[in-house]
């Protein structure tokens, strides 16, 4: 008896399951924008994973092998053992370009991840606060804003940075492009609570002696969770636009083989006049992959969290 | 008319209340620089000063002079509010003390060297992208255009998402590297001075292509997106339909009609995208070695320079609010909808 429920429960979930990925299927051929999006960012996870799993990532270091080698040019400095070379060549300092690309991706989608995080949630609460209470706690919130939006936030991440300096780890470059990552969100999401207040059910709410708390976090939130996320995907992408500037400035973490940092030996040894294609090319390939597809994903969520932009023309 | 209802209109005049939103980013921008330091616990200046004693060499001569303005200039023995108020009296007559670096010309002299090839830089670029990226939206954006232009403009759409400094990679090492049609580096040529000649300024444009050209590339998409948004938001309004019924002209619809009313809101974003322009043009500038500000920038950078540094995110920032100010008070006279009274 139980074996046969569990059975048929497992039978349910497996042709819900099913059900769902034809659904995400056809909702992807509608919007082919976010399935693109998806499917770049997801080749590079795999290239990750894979090169884990199979590649000596920890040649990232520099002294690995011989400066500058071209890919599969024989290492002259470890004779016998790397005779056919390696499959990205090495840089001026003798890094692994492969090692470099595979440790360095999620390194920098990991900055991406903890600036977007914090951006997001200090965005959102500011959004809240500012949209449900209104008056001047909404003036004062909406003018920061204001103001924060006018300022390139990396002229001021330069200011921290140039600061900080003395060893900067990764998850403190997080920290740090966090400073500004609020801005945007808590202006976008504040526009959108706005429109919400006015609804019938926030008003019952009301009426019915619910507190602002709860109704802002209990009633609003879940309601917001589909645009939240789509503006995740965008201050994402900002975030890692941001790092990757300050760390081609050379205001990165230095002994860490970020993409940036990868940008900023690039710019640093001038590999375009010596033509090291192979040491400048693929970091530029995968930060194009990353940027377009967090963007194609944003587009596509945008789609689908807010129906109004859905195919009009 | 008693004296408080003049203070009260004067305060819901639209130029006013703009003016005191301009002097606001200049207070919290600078406040910002003035805390970050300090807050950070680390002293950037004295530890330049420290470092060059170390080692010797060239600062030597300057390094007590300098230590003495330092110390006088900042007062480090008084207390933070007046630090502060000196700071900020500085800053007012655009006084940013002398480049650690480069000492003794002053930070100003060093901005005022480079300013321009980025002002002349980013005007043309900005303009360009501007000019060409709303064209090509509004075209994207009508449905009666020709569909090959989806398939010209998407791929430049998708530049949008990309930095300008890749592209600058990229570019220079197709054209500059391999083609070898533009020059690798530089403003001008290395042997040539700057003068007023059809010469030189052939070469300035000459160096300029590539720079421009990545710049222009990846910010049309921008615009592009922009204008096709509005174009199509407009597509269902009552004056279209009202003007499509009277049996118009298709393009005297598209000119008179709906790219008319769409090109508004591309001029507000003007104000918000010069900032993105200016920071994205950094890495360009430094890639191109190009004379410009964002080159200044960077060298202040890697020399720890930091009154120039400081001195130049000031300047920019007052530059940004100032050219954000310009644009919010003259937009109301390109469009009569939003009034000078109404306040924002």
């Amino acid at each position: 008896m139980t074996t046969a429920t569990t059975d048929a429960s497992a039978d349910l979930t497996k042709k819900t399951f099913r059900r769902r990925l034809e659904d995400f299927g056809r909702y992807i051929r509608r919007n082919p924008s976010l399935g693109v999006g998806i499917a770049l960012l997801a080749s590079l996870l795999l290239f990750v994973i894979i090169g884990y799993a199979t590649y000596e990532v920890e040649r990232f270091r520099p002294l690995s092998g011989g400066p500058d080698l071209a890919p599969f040019e024989p290492d002259p400095y470890n004779p016998g053992t790397r005779d056919g070379g390696y499959i990205l060549g090495t840089d001026r300092q003798g890094r692994d370009v492969m090692s470099v690309m595979i440790a360095g991706i999620p390194l920098t989608l990991q900055i991406g991840l903890i600036a977007g995080l914090i951006g997001i949630s200090v965005g959102t609460i500011l959004a809240f606060v500012a949209a449900y209470y209104g008056g001047w706690v909404d003036q004062v919130i909406s003018t920061i804003v204001d103001v924060g939006l006018t300022i390139p936030g990396i002229l001021i991440l330069i200011v921290i940075a140039v600061n900080i300096q003395s060893g900067l780890s990764v998850q403190q470059m997080g920290l740090a492009v966090s400073a500004v990552a609020w801005v945007w969100p808590a202006r976008t999401i504040r526009a959108q609570v706005l429109v919400m207040r006015e609804q019938l059910y926030v008003e019952i709410a009301r009426l019915s002696g619910t507190s602002g708390f709860s109704i802002m976090f209990k009633e609003m939130l879940p309601n917001l969770a589909p645009y939240i996320g789509a503006s995740l995907v965008g201050s994402v992408a900002s975030a890692i636009l941001a790092s990757v500037g300050l760390e081609a400035l050379g205001l990165g973490p230095f002994d860490s083989p970020t993409l940036g940092m990868t940008i900023y030996w690039n710019i640093q040894f001038s590999s375009i006049l010596h033509g090291m294609w192979w040491w400048f090319g693929p970091p530029i390939l995968v930060l194009a992959m990353i940027f377009v597809g967090l963007f194609l994903i944003t587009a596509g969520l945008d789609e689908w969290s807010n129906p109004r932009l859905r195919k009009r023309v | 008319m008693t004296f408080r209802d003049i203070l009260a209109s004067i305060y819901t005049n639209y130029i006013f209340r703009r003016f005191l939103f301009f002097l606001l980013i200049i207070w919290i921008a600078s406040t910002a620089i003035f805390l970050i330091p300090r807050l950070s616990g680390q002293d950037p200046v004295k530890e330049k000063l420290l470092l060059e004693a170390q080692r010797g060499g060239h600062m030597q001569a300057g390094l007590e002079e300098m230590a003495a303005e330092y110390s006088r200039k900042f007062g480090l023995d008084k207390p933070l509010l007046v630090q502060y108020g000196n700071y900020m009296a500085d800053l007012f007559r655009f006084d940013f003390g002398p480049s650690i670096a480069y000492f003794p010309k002053s930070v100003n002299s060093l901005i005022g060297d480079s300013v321009i090839w980025t002002f002349g830089l980013l005007a043309v670029c900005t303009f360009i992208a501007f000019f060409v990226g709303t064209i090509a939206g509004a075209l994207l954006g009508w449905p009666k255009s020709p569909n090959f232009l989806q398939y010209i403009f998407m791929p430049i759409l998708t530049l949008a998402a990309i930095p300008y400094y890749l592209l600058a990679l990229v570019l220079i090492y197709i054209f500059a590297f391999n083609l070898d049609w533009f020059p690798l580096f530089g403003g001008y040529a290395v042997a040539t001075l700057p003068e007023w000649s059809f010469n030189f300024a052939w070469d300035v444009v000459h160096h300029a292509v590539l720079p421009a050209s990545s710049i222009v590339l990846a910010s049309l998409g921008f615009w592009a997106l922009g204008m096709r948004g509005m174009m199509v938001t407009n597509q269902g309004e009552d004056f279209m339909i009202a003007a499509e019924a009277k049996g118009l002209r298709s393009i005297r619809l598209f000119f008179n009609y709906a790219v008319r009313n769409a090109v508004l809101p591309q001029t507000t974003a003007l104000a918000l995208s010069l900032g993105t322009v200016f920071t994205g043009s950094v890495l360009v500038e430094v890639i191109f070695r190009y004379p410009g500000l964002g080159n200044t920038l960077y060298q202040a950078i890697k020399l720890n320079d930091f009154f120039v540094i400081r001195g130049m995110i000031f300047i920019v920032i007052v530059t940004l609010g100032l050219a954000t100010f310009i644009i919010d008070v003259t937009y109301p006279l390109l469009d009569p909808r939003v009034s000078y009274k109404k306040g924002s």
